[in-house]
């Protein structure tokens, strides 16, 4: 099967049980990571475990890259395990009884036995092995494994399979901050290393805005939003961008060190930011986060200003907030930027859309 | 000490309880499997019936199976229209006897077992490329050994203690159908408390080291085979 055509999903879903109904209508780009976010009862949980068949809806279409997992107009139903995906529990959800190797090779055996497309190559199991640092722990027994390396294991298990698919339900929502710090890093450098699309749960945002390159934002079992993370982020129409973390996610790359400040500058579509020192090779990409609450809007150049960061850009939308706020969102280059200030500055400023002003960015973060 | 006819008894015994064993796992597995998956309304009917035995005297089992089982019975009348002849007082009639008597001890903790996989497993199982009769022998039977172990145990020891049913049914014929547990009795009929102390004694031993195995080796709980 090729790859490279029909990279798509597309998903249509019915189901109703007792006061909850999941309606689904989605056609979500099959590369990078796609992030389902919702809160607790949205429905994403279940709209992932009808993508993988772990749950049938009475109505559904379910189409990925080209082939039809699922018909219901003509009766069509793949069972999971004829699909080519991979599967990530909230828990790991490892083969107590089977060592780790055994956990990775369970999958493994079955589609040399039956492959509808075939199984990673033997370097690609010693990458995904070494990608994911669970070497030193092949021989260990599921019992004795913290639960960050069990979810390392449980990733790796259903990468070797190579799927068209890979599925993640909330993988990291059972684990302590510091097992996230942990994780998080090998899911960035998975989508970049591994050319396998990813469908990704969750209910954090801080994990949206680090790993989601497309959004579907979840509500009551529909699909409020759907669309690129910077895009969809910055929507003025939707609650995330009034949100006191509403921030702005941009891809960016390292241009510069200017060491004597310890300063990185690194450039986006458009311009460029100084940033805080990081230790990272030059052309190396990365992601920059922008609180909306660290924007503020000046309409001349300041001379005098200690904010490094200052970028000449445009209002495209205005919104007025809770609580006396307004919500800007301008254009920084090609780069949509959210801006929360007083209704009253919008006022005295005289903000209207299409007016070009500069944006004082006061702080940054890196997300990986 | 004990007589030939003792150890006739002994090995008589050995023979139904491992029969019995081996069918009851051979029925009670997929039974037990169904029972602990089947959203259907006949669930709670069959987990019912094979309860019964729990609380059912012997005798009343032993009755109806005598009933059934006999000339005149529907399972008798189909018995003797294969050409089997009838099965009560026969070696054969003794072991259906007892798989249908010991039953729960096996079913029930196989349906524990099962229930404590519960569904994750096989979920993983079926992500993973596993048709569901793979994932039965390659996660289920393996992840649920330890409630095979008890339930071959209980189910083993439960049949070689039966005397009820086993006299209704299989009579007290020499080296046919005369077990341990009727052995004793004849004894202690017979005023031979000698006899009746090693055959009692030694069953005794028996069932406490199969308990102690349980409740030490398995560390099965007490109330584990009685949901």
């Amino acid at each position: 099967m090729n790859r490279k055509l029909n990279k798509f999903i597309t998903a249509r879903f019915k189901l109703c049980y007792g006061e909850f109904e999941l309606s689904i209508n989605l056609r979500l780009p099959n590369s990078g990571i796609s992030v389902l976010f919702g809160h607790s009862g949205s429905g994403k949980t279940t709209l992932l475990r009808c993508i993988a068949g772990l749950q049938q809806a009475q109505e559904g279409y379910l189409e990925i890259n080209g082939s039809v997992w699922q018909d219901s107009d003509v009766g069509v139903f793949l069972p999971t395990h004829k699909r080519s995906l991979g599967y990530v529990f909230q828990d790991a959800n490892l083969f107590s009884h089977l060592t780790v190797r055994e956990n990775l090779n369970f999958g493994l055996k079955r589609l040399k036995a039956h492959p509808p497309r075939p199984p990673s190559k033997g370097g690609d199991f010693h990458h995904i092995v070494n990608l994911l640092g669970i070497k030193h722990l092949m021989e260990r027994m599921p019992e004795r494994l913290s639960g960050g390396e069990k979810q390392r294991v449980a990733i790796a298990r259903a990468l070797v399979l190579n799927p068209e698919i890979l599925l993640m339900d909330e993988p990291l929502a059972s684990l302590d901050s510091k097992r996230k710090q942990e994780i998080l890093p090998f899911l960035s450098r998975l989508n970049q290393e591994l050319n396998i699309p990813v469908l990704y749960v969750t209910h954090s945002q801080q994990e949206v805005a680090q790993l989601a390159d497309y959004l579907v934002l979840m509500e009551a079992g529909k699909v409020q939003a759907a669309g690129k993370l910077s895009e969809t982020l910055s929507r003025l129409d939707l609650p995330l961008s009034q949100e006191r973390d509403a921030s702005s996610v941009w891809n960016a790359m390292v241009v510069e060190h200017e060491t004597e400040f310890h300063l990185t500058r690194v450039a986006f579509e458009g311009g460029s930011l100084s940033l805080p020192a990081i230790e990272a090779k030059l052309g190396t990409p990365l992601r920059v986060q922008i609180y909306a609450r660290d924007v503020s809007i000046v309409l001349e150049t300041p001379h005098a200003t200690s904010i490094l960061n200052v970028l000449p850009a445009i209002i495209v939308g205005i919104s007025d907030g809770e609580n006396g706020q307004s919500i800007v969102r301008l254009e920084v280059g090609t780069q949509a930027l959210l801006a929360h200030i007083t209704r009253k500055s919008a006022l005295v400023l005289n903000l209207k859309i299409g007016k070009a002003v500069f944006v004082q960015i006061k702080s940054t973060s890196i997300l990986n | 000490m004990l007589t030939s006819a003792d150890f006739a008894t002994l090995l008589l015994t050995f023979k139904v309880a491992s029969l019995a064993t081996i069918f009851m796992l051979l029925f009670g597995t997929p039974l037990a499997w169904w029972l602990e998956r089947t959203q259907s309304k006949w669930r709670g009917i069959i987990n019912a019936v094979v309860a019964l035995p729990l609380v059912l005297p012997p005798t009343v089992l032993g009755f109806y199976l005598l009933v059934l089982l006999g000339k005149n019975g529907i399972v008798g009348e189909f018995t003797t229209w294969l050409g089997i002849g009838t099965l009560p007082f026969t070696f054969a009639g003794l072991v259906v006897a007892s798989v249908l008597y010991s039953s729960p001890f096996v079913i029930q903790p196989l349906q524990n077992a099962f229930s404590a996989i519960g569904n994750q497993p096989l979920e993983a199982a079926a992500t993973l490329r596993a048709s569901p009769l793979d994932t039965f022998f390659s996660v289920v039977l393996p992840q649920a050994k330890s409630g095979f172990l008890t339930a071959t145990i209980l189910g083993f020891a439960h049949t070689v203690g039966e005397f009820g049913v086993v006299l209704m049914v299989g009579g007290n014929i020499p080296d046919k159908t005369r077990v341990v547990s009727v052995q004793i009795y004849n004894h202690v009929e017979a005023l031979e408390y000698t006899q009746a102390h090693w055959l009692a004694g030694g069953l005794l031993a028996f069932s406490f080291i199969v308990l102690l195995i349980l409740y030490t080796v398995l560390k099965t709980s007490p109330n584990a085979s009685l949901k």
